[in-house]
């Protein structure tokens, strides 16, 4: 019967360097998404030393109300005279730190709601899910606009609106792998060692739908950051801090003669909004990578 | 008479990272008109992407038919450019796939998928090809073939598809018919006919078949020739009879060796102490329809049965008979609606969750899927410790008792350390034993436990359970749709169909005596029923 | 047919909760808001004593218990009475009825837009796989899909209508030019043309992306190899064996995205002076106009509701698989 045999595994098992390495070695395969990551560095960094470039207020008037790019100022100045670069850099942060706490918030509530609603199925689950429809029945935007005017503008306020408008998708997801794991044979053998529904839902099923989790999450960076500029494009912004969308629409009136007051602020958002993006893809290629093998 | 297919020292390379240069080695073998060659193997063997480089089907150009020569009407197909080779497909090779669900489309009726094989090859008026559809589904015994022709696939049964599967395959009169297991994803009834049919078509018209194959017993049914395939290379080949029943390469040997026999073990059975006692069980599955009516499906009528210590009860049936349900109630993932399960005199079918924990231990289940029914995420010693760590025990002990079951299933203990993902599939079986049997059971439910593997590995599966079963003294309650393997392990036989139990006894009487009229049609259609296996045990010996 | 008809009588039955959901969500809202209407209409009228402000909570109903305001809110929702607009002086639901028209007409053309270039530009870059074109596309839908919506407006406003000249900056027609029949059509035409570009380019680079995924997914399916070996050409699989099955997850998509397609329109009409809905409720968000803000929430989740329905008939058309029953 020797032929017939299968060979155990061989040498020691991968630690966790050698999975990490592994990872970024899948990660980097996918070039655009290094190019993503390059480029994020590049906003966290400028966020990062913004108080340091520019310790002065971004609101403060630096020079002649819309002086040329290029010039002293290198994106010019507003139509109040206060330095673009400044407030992009300035920007930068508030952008960040906007997308990033209402990503977790929705990530967090989301996958709650999500495994509940997979795990326990029946009435559990379709009360969930119909709220969650509800959720997303109603425009989102217009939603974040009406969240944010009531709870009137700040920076928590933008936080728990985006949050809010974000979380269903991500609940929708979660509830897809949990419904699909929830009845995966390993499931199955720890309900019948008399295992807690938590500590499965937990230690069991979570660790496994990680990875959809976390591209979505990074995505949803990228979205959050769209809307947070549009709600302070509106007015709708924190007032006491500056940030790009708030910026453009306040050199909207003068677009006529003075573009680079819109120009910049929006290409900053382009540039994060589009690295997330791709940095988002480049994960999706690393941890999920039967996509990886149909794209090729 | 000259071959109709001849394939030369055919190579046919993987990309770079797998985990073999070539998925197929210097191959040569022949198909003649008006004969089926099977081409049998285990999964990696090379099989399947030896029928579809004859048809010109590789997933190029990742893999590719590299080198050699496949003659066909005395041309090299290899050297033909594409638009020639697509135009012998479909009008002189046809191929037929294992899973019809899939390999149709799903958004067009399968009478204008049929159809499309004459748009394109012929000019046959739109009267014509209807005509023809209607003729073909008439031969592949589809009844109400307009009815068939205008539904889509999903409204047809799996045996029905697989019929316009070869309707559509053979509309043109193809020369070659390339089947790559075309009968494994459908029950034993209904295979046993599709099988029928293909015979019956292939010499009306003298087609030549290369059919591939895992299951000897298929292969005992319908071949001419046989060719034995391992790791990509030919081991044998040779008539039908000759391999069969007189195989010389050890590799062979080795295979039809491990292939259960259909004739029933012969046990003693001593022990008369009833563990497991089923009484009148009952479940029902209601599909609810918002504001419309409800379907109700009855997945377990009246079951009953008993099992003694030490005993083996197999459930066999076909999908859909109800013998998963079964399972799922005695282990109770699943409440059953009414009836009783009593384990030692105690009734745990309608206790609450809280109330079953403690008697969660004494029923556990070894699983279908070993892909799937190990977490990807958590260690092998983790698996098999976790359940005693949730039942009160202390880590240190339950990590030593998890190394200890390693080595009581034939693996190392140093396996504790490693990742699912690092095991082979009967590997990975030993693993899901081991877990169970670290909550120290009383009854084991095995639920086609071996379906998933190789031949050869099953064996070994097999062997482990009855091994435990008899050192452990434990009970089995054996859930599987392959009446081979219910022969070998089981005691008693329960017949399963449409949640009732039809037929119940001895395994021998069974086997040997079948009385009720479903289990008379089950038993007429297993695979190579009438081949004896033979025992080639002395002989490798000498070998 | 009759199974039609059923089918959209169950699916109206099942809005019905989501319906009653957002109403209540309305009202909560509108209750969390500070200032009632009472505040409002007394800051309207200048200076209000404690008594007149009582007695217009009174006039309202506000000085009732909540389930009870709830009742009587949910009640006047069922007749579309969303109250009175005091910064327009008219019924809420008339003003929005009134600029109806131009938000539909904007989004339609952005649907239709954004999903017929989408699947054709996600078509073709399946087809051109890993080629330049396929590279160019997927570039250029990849920067879509991350520019702001405003942003984008105003760089099309700065290059086609200040530089080139080619487009008018604001607004849905020339008022001053009392244009008649097809030269009012042509002339709205000519408005329409940037804002709809604007809010479908987004759109357009999300069904690109997904088309092409789409397409890469199914051509892997083993229906293809099946069509592969009747001898079916490689444009014929494509086009009659792919292409629609393809088309189903862009059709689910298309229906999702309608929700945040109003929430860009209220970006895209802002800039370019669209005299729709979503102007009116940037316009009442500044005038602190609740009741229309409220007004106009309600009848776009309404919009999106009757869009799902109308995508789900399709869906029901395109996939046999979906019963009816």
């Amino acid at each position: 019967m020797s032929e017939l045999s299968e060979p155990l595994p061989q040498g020691t098992a991968p630690g966790f360097l050698e999975r990490t390495t592994n990872f970024w070695r899948l990660f980097t395969r996918n070039r655009s998404a290094v190019v993503g990551l390059c480029i994020l560095l590049g906003v966290l960094i400028l966020a990062a030393i913004a108080p340091f470039l520019y310790p002065d207020s971004p609101f403060k008037l630096a020079g002649r109300p819309m002086s040329e790019p290029f010039g002293d100022w290198i994106f010019g100045t507003d139509t109040l005279g206060r330095d673009i670069m400044a407030g992009i850099a300035h920007g930068a942060r508030t952008s960040l730190l906007i997308g990033l706490i209402a990503t977790v918030v929705a990530v967090v509530f989301g996958t709650i709601v999500g495994a509940l609603a997979g795990y326990y199925g029946g009435w559990i689950d379709d009360l969930l899910m119909r709220v969650t429809e509800v959720f997303q029945t109603i425009p989102s935007f217009v939603f974040a606009i009406l969240l944010v005017a009531i709870m009137s503008p700040s920076i928590q306020s933008i936080i728990i609106a985006i949050a809010v408008v974000s979380w269903p998708a991500l609940a929708r997801l979660v509830r897809g792998e949990f419904l699909s794991m929830r009845n995966r044979e390993f499931v199955q053998a720890n309900i019948l060692m008399g295992m807690p529904d938590w500590k499965i839902i937990v230690v069991q099923i979570l660790p496994n739908c990680l990875s959809p989790i976390i591209v979505a999450g990074s995505l949803l960076v990228a979205t959050a950051i769209l809307i947070e500029s549009g709600l302070s494009f509106l007015g709708l912004g924190d007032p006491n801090v500056m940030s790009w969308g708030f910026q453009v629409g306040a050199g909207r009136s003068v677009l006529r003669r003075a573009w680079w007051i819109c120009t910049f602020p929006g290409v900053a958002i382009l540039l994060t909004v589009l690295a997330i993006n791709l940095v988002g893809e480049g994960l999706n290629d690393a941890l999920n990578p039967r996509l990886r093998e149909r794209k090729g | 008479m000259s071959a109709l297919v001849d394939i030369r020292n055919l190579y046919v390379s993987l990309p770079d990272g797998a985990d073999r240069a070539h998925a197929v080695e210097d191959l040569s073998m022949s198909v003649n008109p008006g004969e089926i060659v099977c081409v049998v193997g285990e999964s990696g063997s090379g099989k399947s992407l030896t029928a579809r480089a004859l048809m010109g089907l590789l997933p190029e150009p990742r893999v590719r038919a590299s080198a050699g020569e496949i003659h066909f009407e005395g041309r090299d197909l290899l050297a033909l450019d594409r638009e020639e080779r697509r135009l012998l497909r479909g009008e002189q090779l046809a191929m037929i796939f294992q899973e019809p669900m899939t390999a149709l489309n799903p958004l067009q009726t399968v009478g204008k998928q049929i159809e499309e094989v004459l748009l394109v090859h012929t000019r046959m008026s739109r009267r014509e090809r209807r005509e023809r559809v209607r003729k073909l589904l008439e031969e592949v015994h589809l009844p109400d073939p307009p009815r068939i022709a205008a539904s889509f696939p999903h409204e047809l049964s799996g045996g029905q598809r697989q019929r316009a599967m070869i309707a559509m395959a053979l509309i043109l009169d193809p020369k070659v018919l390339v089947a790559d297991e075309p009968t494994t994803a459908l029950d034993v009834t209904t295979q046993a006919q599709i099988l029928k049919l293909i015979r019956e078509l292939q010499e009306r018209h003298n087609t030549g078949v290369l059919f591939i194959t895992h299951d000897f017993g298929v292969v005992a049914d319908i071949a001419h020739k046989i060719v034995v395939m391992q790791h990509g290379r030919m081991v044998e080949a040779g008539p039908a009879d000759q391999i069969l029943n007189r195989p010389r390469e050890p590799y062979t040997r080795a295979l039809i060796g491990a292939i259960p026999d259909l004739h029933p073990r012969s046990t003693g059975r001593p022990e008369t102490r009833e563990v497991l006692k089923v009484a009148e069980l009952e479940k029902t599955y209601t599909r609810k329809n918002f504001l419309g009516p409800a379907n109700t499906v009855h997945a377990a009528k009246q079951v009953a049965f008993s099992l003694n210590r030490g005993e083996t009860l197999g459930i066999v049936g076909e999908s859909g008979s109800g013998k998963s349900t079964v399972a799922r109630c005695l282990v109770r993932l699943m409440q059953p609606d009414s009836g009783a399960i009593e384990l030692d005199g105690i009734d745990i079918a309608g206790l609450s969750r809280t109330a079953l924990r403690p008697h969660r231990r004494r029923v556990q289940m070894v699983f279908q899927d070993p892909y799937a029914s190990l977490n990807p995420r958590r260690r092998v010693g983790d698996i098999i410790a976790e359940g005693p760590i949730t039942q009160g025990a202390r880590r240190v002990e339950a990590d030593a008792r998890a190394r200890e079951l390693l080595g009581l299933v034939g693996l190392d203990p140093s396996a504790a350390e490693r990742f699912p993902h690092e095991f082979s599939g009967g590997q990975r079986q030993r693993i899901g034993i081991a877990r169970a049997l670290a909550m120290d059971p009383e009854v084991l439910v095995a639920d086609e436990p071996v379906s998933a593997l190789d031949v050869s590995v099953q064996a070994q599966v097999l062997m482990l359970l009855s091994d435990i079963r008899d050192r452990l003294g434990l009970s089995i309650v054996f859930i599987t749709h392959d009446l081979r393997v219910a022969a070998q392990v089981c005691d008693t036989v329960a017949v399963m169909s449409k949640g009732e139990v039809v037929e119940m006894g001895p395994v021998a009487e069974i086997f040997t005596a079948p009385k009720h009229s479903y289990t008379k049609e089950l038993f007429s259609s297993i695979p190579g029923r009438d081949w004896q296996v033979p025992d080639l045990t002395a002989a490798q010996g000498a070998a | 047919m009759t199974s039609r008809i059923g089918f959209i009588l169950r699916r109206i039955a099942q809005a019905i909760p989501i319906l009653l959901a957002i109403v209540v969500i309305n009202f909560l809202l509108l209750k969390l808001a500070p200032g009632d209407a009472a505040d409002v209409l007394a800051g309207e009228a200048g200076s209000a004593t404690p008594e007149y402000m009582a007695e217009l909570r009174a006039k309202f109903g506000l000085d009732q218990p909540l389930p009870l305001q709830l009742a009587q809110y949910v009640g006047r929702v069922a007749l579309l009475d969303f109250g009175y607009s005091f910064r327009h002086e008219m019924p809420v639901t008339e003003l929005i009825f009134n600029r109806l028209g131009p938000t539909l007409l904007l989004m339609v053309t952005t649907i239709l837009l954004a999903v017929g270039f989408g699947v054709m530009l996600g078509l073709l870059a399946a087809i051109w796989l890993n080629t330049w074109r396929d590279n160019l596309i997927s570039v250029l839908a990849l920067v879509a899909y991350a520019t702001p919506l405003f942003w984008v407006g105003l760089m099309l406003i700065v290059v086609f209508s200040i530089n080139l000249s080619w487009f008018p900056t604001s607004g849905m027609e020339t008022i001053a030019a009392f244009n008649t029949g097809w030269d009012r059509v042509f002339d709205i035409a000519h408005h329409l043309v940037l804002p709809a570009v604007t809010l479908s380019l987004f759109y357009l680079a999300l069904y690109t992306r997904l088309m092409r995924a789409s397409m890469l997914e199914q051509s892997g399916m083993d229906y293809v190899t099946t069509a592969k070996a009747k001898g079916v050409t490689e444009a014929r699989i494509t086009f009659r064996h792919v292409l629609r099955n393809a088309l189903l997850p862009v059709v689910t998509m298309a229906g999702v995205q309608v929700s945040s397609l109003i929430g860009g329109s209220v970006i895209v009409e802002t800039v370019f002076g669209w005299p729709g809905l979503g102007q009116l409720a940037f316009e009442s968000l500044f005038a602190r106009d609740l009741n229309l803000l409220m007004g106009i929430f309600f009848f776009s989740a309404v919009l999106v509701l009757i869009v799902n329905l109308l995508v789900d008939l399709l869906y029901t058309q395109l996939d046999p698989r979906i019963e009816l029953t």
